[in-house]
């Protein structure tokens, strides 16, 4: 073995970094799962908790475990779409009907509707389709009865993916809106 | 073992320096089968020289698609000037072109004097002494790039332009962002930008000093105009909703853009030094991605009005659009040749979304990129070459095709995904 140790090591080293760097956020990729972490950005200077697709449940107010359902944010924070629509899915309505209790019964409250597509198509056109998720849901909030003032919408596009790759299912956690208190 | 650790070695050092200073790399993916063989000899003196002009000058038509260059290699003679070219020795060669030059240094950089010589034809074409300062040999080369490439194929050259890019790396909450201007070879990168929000869509004035871009910076969109000498900028729009897509018209006082404002997004025209924004589309579908024609009479946007992405073409005279794509079910991010005869979009083939050409007036449509993961394209100033972003395995990396489609090259990125291209105007 002629590599010498200092070479090496500083080689292992480096490729470790370039595999960290490339998975740093490996393990909370899956939108679909009940993660505990708070889900802010760290050392960051965005503001969504609870974004990323993580349904963090110590971030937000009223980290306590209190069963009124209206006085607490709503734990799961993150709605997924079929490829090219904006349907709010059956499986995600109780969710949005959560956030619409919870909304109604603290009108001091405001949400920032989130919309994200996968990265199939162009950018810009994405950013519209990623509105257009994120208004059909303030849509929905607002014949719950949600007041307007209560609610933005900010699409991202295809830019803050959770989930990376070319896999049927790291677009499926792409294409979200989130809720963001 | 002594071979992998040089191997380990040159990895390090690459990691390292491309960490230092992100620029691009170039690998040829694909040459055409009518390059015209051309012979570039190293130029004499220039072994004590900091660049190898003769060898970015190889480069810079090998990635044209027009010329195949000759190896180093196979130069068993290497004339410093038009006297000593020995033509029946190129001519053996199957070279049709050769370049010969000499540098000398001088007090402040060096004096390289090049002669381009037709082969077949037994003669001198061009020829001239370019001086240049030690930290712009690069420039150098990429002007007398310039010339040659001018004088034999009739088309002005854009080695000397630059490419906008955005960088961006992490997912979710954990995300860094960069707005990056380098040298059309992927050389000299630098930063204009960085952000922990998204950085999209850079779009260069006219005159080549401004870009325009869309930041999150405040956590929504916002459109902003900076300098790139200077660094200077201001936010030009942040409109409620979608601030997006901005592109220059042609006299850079306007910007095209798409807002939604007033509920879905639709086309809308800045003026810049007034601030004032008129309304272009009217409809309750997605209207974006403009881009103004070369002439500054219509705008091509993206709408799903007639249920899909397609490209329309609104003239600024009458105020009628028309739909002019009508293959497939996804056609998007158009943008104009320079002299305005064709449009370069993205196509959604059987295969994936794909980099298109079509006659602005209609006819058929042409994929030209072989790659099925492609976004941006965007014309180089002399309608050569489509620069576009794509994949690599799980990597964002630029690509460019030659408008006929038959040769292309890809700048990746050592680390990192690279994409939303935008390739300058002419700046000189």
């Amino acid at each position: 073995m002629q590599l010498k140790p200092l070479a090496r090591s500083l080689a292992v080293a480096l490729s470790i970094v370039v595999i960290a760097g490339c998975s740093s956020t490996g393990g909370t990729q899956d939108g679909d799962s009940y993660g505990s972490q708070d889900g802010s950005g760290t050392g960051t200077s965005t503001s969504g908790a609870g974004t990323g697709g993580q349904y963090g449940s110590t971030s937000g107010s009223g980290a306590g475990a209190g069963q009124q359902a209206d006085s607490r944010i709503p734990e799961v924070r993150t709605i997924h779409f079929d490829f090219d629509r904006d349907t709010i899915k059956s499986e995600y309505e109780s969710v949005v009907m959560a956030h619409a209790r919870y909304l109604r019964a603290n009108p001091n409250s405001r949400v920032v509707l989130h919309g994200h597509t996968d990265e199939r198509g162009t950018r810009e056109y994405n950013m519209a389709l990623g509105e257009r998720r994120a208004n059909a849901v303030q849509r929905f909030l607002n014949i719950q009865g949600v007041s307007p003032s209560q609610m933005s919408v900010v699409s991202y596009g295809e830019e803050r993916p959770v989930a990376s790759g070319q896999s049927e299912s790291a677009y499926a956690q792409n294409r979200r809106v989130v809720f963001n208190y | 073992m002594q071979t992998i650790s040089k191997v380990w070695l040159f990895c390090v050092l690459l990691f390292v320096s491309s960490y230092a200073n992100a620029n691009l790399t170039i690998e040829i993916t694909r040459g055409s089968d009518q390059a015209l063989p051309i012979g570039i000899v190293p130029f004499a003196g220039g072994d004590n020289m900091p660049e190898d002009v003769a060898q970015i000058i190889q480069d810079n038509l090998e990635r044209s698609g027009f010329f195949a260059p000759l190896e180093r290699s196979a130069m068993f003679d290497r004339p410093s000037q038009a006297d000593d070219v020995e033509f029946g020795t190129w001519r053996s060669l199957d070279v049709r072109y050769l370049v010969v030059g000499r540098a000398q240094q001088t007090g402040s950089g060096y004096q390289i004097q090049f002669e381009l010589m037709d082969i077949s034809g037994q003669r001198r074409m061009i020829g001239e002494t370019v001086t240049a300062s030690t930290n712009d040999l690069r420039g150098a080369a990429h002007y007398i790039s310039d010339q040659i490439f001018e004088e034999i194929t009739d088309i002005r050259g854009a080695f000397s332009t630059q490419i906008a890019y955005v960088t961006a790396q992490g997912l979710g909450d954990n995300m860094q962002f960069g707005l990056y201007v380098a040298d059309a070879d992927g050389r000299n990168s630098q930063q204009v930008l960085t952000s922990d929000q998204p950085i999209m869509s850079p779009a260069w004035s006219p005159d080549g000093r401004k870009l325009a871009y869309v930041s999150f910076e405040t956590e929504r969109p916002a459109i902003y105009i900076q300098d790139v000498s200077t660094g200077q900028r201001i936010q030009a729009t942040s409109f409620d909703g979608i601030n997006g897509a901005p592109t220059w018209s042609p006299d850079g006082r306007k910007i095209a853009m798409s807002l939604s404002k007033d509920g879905q997004p639709e086309i809308y025209i800045l003026d810049i030094n007034n601030r004032s924004v008129e309304r272009i589309t009217q409809n309750s579908s997605i209207d974006t991605e403009p881009a103004w024609a070369p002439d500054g009479r219509s705008l091509l946007f993206t709408s799903d009005r007639s249920g899909g992405p397609q490209i329309y073409e609104y003239s600024l005279g009458s105020g009628e659009a028309n739909r002019i794509t009508f293959t497939g079910n996804y056609n998007a991010r158009a943008r104009y040749s320079p002299d305005g005869e064709y449009i370069f979009l993205i196509h959604r083939s059987n295969r994936g979304y794909q980099v298109a050409r079509q006659e602005r007036d209609g006819g058929r449509l042409v994929v030209i990129s072989e790659t099925t993961r492609d976004e941006s394209p965007s014309v180089a100033p002399n309608g050569t070459m489509v620069i576009f972003a794509t994949q690599q395995g799980s990597n964002g990396v630029l690509s460019a095709v030659s408008a006929d489609g038959r040769s292309s090259f890809r700048l990746p990125a050592a680390q990192g995904d690279v994409r939303d291209p935008a390739w300058s105007p002419f700046l000189n």
